[in-house]
């Protein structure tokens, strides 16, 4: 379906707010570890599309999620990947968008054995 | 010789003379062109005057009648004032629901005031108009009377003295703004759908009740007073709701799938706003009422369910994802409050994480989940406490793109999962924290696809800076006095020394 509006024309002459291109040339990308739900939500980062896609486990995940129980147990080798609801086998040393993370991607890893406090998927 | 006396007209005549007599159909100007909103939506209006008011109001017995209570209300907040009554309260926790109040819903009454004003000009019909109008000055009079009895807290406690400039840019504000921006930007029969039947009407006692009575229990008289006060406008405005609602489905069939739409649409914002008021019910209030999964069954289970089964005679069906939306009721203020926990540096009230027996209750009252899924993530936010590593999320959550709340609620029937759902609209991709608000946004992407979403204002550079503190400062936020958690806050600090003074006195 289409917007009702009063205004003829009111479609086309949308102004998109997070386009890409308003970023100052980095592009949003969401992370989300699974079943750690003490992370309330996914998180987002406006990145560089050229990144190698390596700096988030070397650099972003240990920053923003390290505090967590479960990451000192972390094993990278086991993490299965998801980028936008499909399973990937990214390339840590190409780009993010090499890896086909794109604006507004999400990016989910799963750690097998590790679901939170307990197992309790927090 | 004195002209003899004319009778007196009963209350309908005088009605008649003062509402319906008052209007005309202008020769001048086409009516279409006078009255330019109230066609383009597509609802089917064939006789305006079909238009039933049950209240019979005139101006003149409204401004009589108002000024009476705002008499009486005054009255008891400078008793209130006069009597230290902010040291009568359960204790100093409980403010922080009021601020939550005071930012979060006062703002919304004076967008209503604005817009109700709006429909009392351009409202075709001459009933409706009238209504409109009286609603216009209650909702004015509402966010007035919410105000002075609120800033009597101002004077003792933080957290409330911006509370206009934090509406328009505080994350989790946001919320209540653009619900209500999102009703004033849509025609008037979707904002009469949205804010008088769907939040007025079907939602209000999920709002009212919750802080009124709560504010009763918690020793805060001054808030019940002005509930009390609002009470019977209240009552006005759900009968405008639900007169709309049938007036629009009376006049045509073809009324029908737009209603129903904005019933399903205007249902599940409300319910996401509405999770801030569960999280204040479950988690804020020291002395409980009832928890949030018992006030959805009674005023929305039940009074809900019996609303609806007396609309299918017009063909209406309860909103689509109520199912959905009662399940949420024993998880949504677990998760709020589990956001606000993780987010307390950049809460404009305090946090805190509840103690054994508010844990108890939870179990007691959320049997299904509470144990299994949130009182792990509390306690292990505890054991990290203890240690001096208190839990801080120092990333942006992701924001839907509908409701704006942090994504943080999970997959219909799986509490593991975050319930992720998404949309491409010419190229770009949006994120949904539900199908509720997938399908919102499809119906209507050229709309929200201009949402503001602080996140990713905040990255755009439109908020003051990259850092913390720079988006505190824009906030109007002072670190460390209005965020952050209770324990160490000014707030407990000044509350403790009033209970010293007093176990003083005692002796």
């Amino acid at each position: 379906m289409a917007v009702v509006a009063l205004k003829p024309g009111y479609a086309d002459a949308v102004e998109i707010r997070d386009r890409k291109e308003n970023f100052h040339g980095n592009q949003v990308v969401y992370l989300h570890w699974e079943e750690h739900l003490s992370f309330c939500a996914a998180t987002a980062f406006p990145l560089p599309p050229e990144m190698p896609l390596g700096a988030l486990t070397e650099k972003l995940i240990p920053q923003f999620y390290g505090m967590h129980p479960d990451f000192k147990s972390l094993d990278w080798n086991s993490v299965e990947w998801k980028i936008d609801g499909e399973p990937a086998t990214p390339d840590m040393s190409k780009s993010l968008a090499e890896n086909g993370v794109g604006h507004k991607s999400l990016v989910c890893f799963r750690t097998p054995g590790l679901n939170g406090y307990k197992g309790s998927c927090s | 010789m004195t002209p003899p006396r004319k009778k007196k007209m009963n209350l309908k005549q005088r009605y008649a003379l003062m509402t319906r007599g008052l209007d005309w159909e202008t020769s001048y100007q086409k009516m279409d062109d006078v009255f330019p909103y109230d066609t383009f939506e597509g609802i089917k209006i064939t006789d305006w005057s079909k238009w039933e008011d049950p209240f019979r109001l005139t101006m003149d017995a409204y401004w009589k009648y108002q000024g009476e209570k705002e008499r009486k209300l005054y009255a008891v907040l400078d008793s209130f004032a006069q009597n230290n009554g902010q040291q009568g309260i359960s204790d100093a926790r409980y403010v922080n629901a009021i601020k939550l109040f005071l930012t979060g819903v006062t703002p919304l009454e004076y967008q209503a005031h604005r817009h109700f004003a709006h429909l009392g000009r351009h409202i075709r019909g001459v009933g409706p108009r009238v209504a409109a109008q009286m609603q216009s000055l209650d909702e004015l009079r509402h966010a007035q009377t919410q105000i002075h009895t609120i800033s009597h807290y101002n004077k003792y406690f933080d957290g409330f003295a911006e509370f206009p400039h934090m509406h328009d840019r505080v994350w989790y504000l946001s919320v209540p703004k653009s619900f209500f921006d999102d009703a004033c930007s849509a025609g008037p029969f979707e904002f009469f759908t949205a804010i008088s039947f769907a939040f007025e009407y079907v939602l209000t006692n999920l709002l009212f009740v919750p802080f009124m009575s709560g504010a009763a229990y918690n020793g805060d008289l001054a808030t019940v007073t002005f509930g009390f006060s609002a009470q019977s406008d209240e009552a006005r405005h759900m009968t405008l709701g639900i007169e709309v609602i049938k007036f629009m489905l009376e006049q045509h069939p073809d009324n029908l799938p737009i209603v129903q739409k904005w019933v399903d649409k205007w249902f599940w914002r409300g319910h996401k706003v509405l999770g801030l008021v569960a999280m204040m019910m479950d988690y804020m209030l020291p002395k409980r009422i009832m928890s949030w999964k018992e006030a959805w069954e009674i005023y929305f289970t039940e009074a809900g369910g019996a609303l609806f089964e007396d609309l299918s005679r017009y063909g209406l069906r309860v909103p689509k994802y109520a199912d959905i939306a009662t399940d949420e009721a024993e998880h949504i203020s677990h998760q709020n409050w589990a956001i606000f926990y993780q987010y307390t540096q950049a809460a404009g009230f305090h946090t805190w994480l509840p103690n054994d027996e508010e844990l108890d209750w939870l179990s007691e009252k959320c049997p299904n989940t509470f144990d299994k899924y949130y009182r792990p993530r509390f306690e292990m936010w505890r054991e990290m406490e203890a240690k001096g590593e208190r839990f801080y999320n120092n990333a942006l959550p992701q924001l839907c793109q509908t409701c704006q709340i942090p994504m943080g609620y999970t997959e219909p029937g799986d509490p593991t999962k975050i319930g992720f759902r998404s949309s491409v609209y010419k190229d770009e991709r949006y994120h949904f924290c539900s199908q509720g608000c997938k399908d919102i946004f499809d119906d209507e992407p050229e709309k929200f696809s201009q949402a503001w979403l602080l996140v990713h204002q905040i990255f755009q550079g439109n908020c003051g800076g990259a850092d913390l503190s720079d988006v505190l400062k824009w906030y109007h936020m002072d670190q460390g006095i209005d965020n952050m958690d209770y324990t160490g806050s000014p707030d407990q600090k000044q509350w403790d020394a009033w209970q010293a003074a007093r176990k003083k006195v005692a002796g």
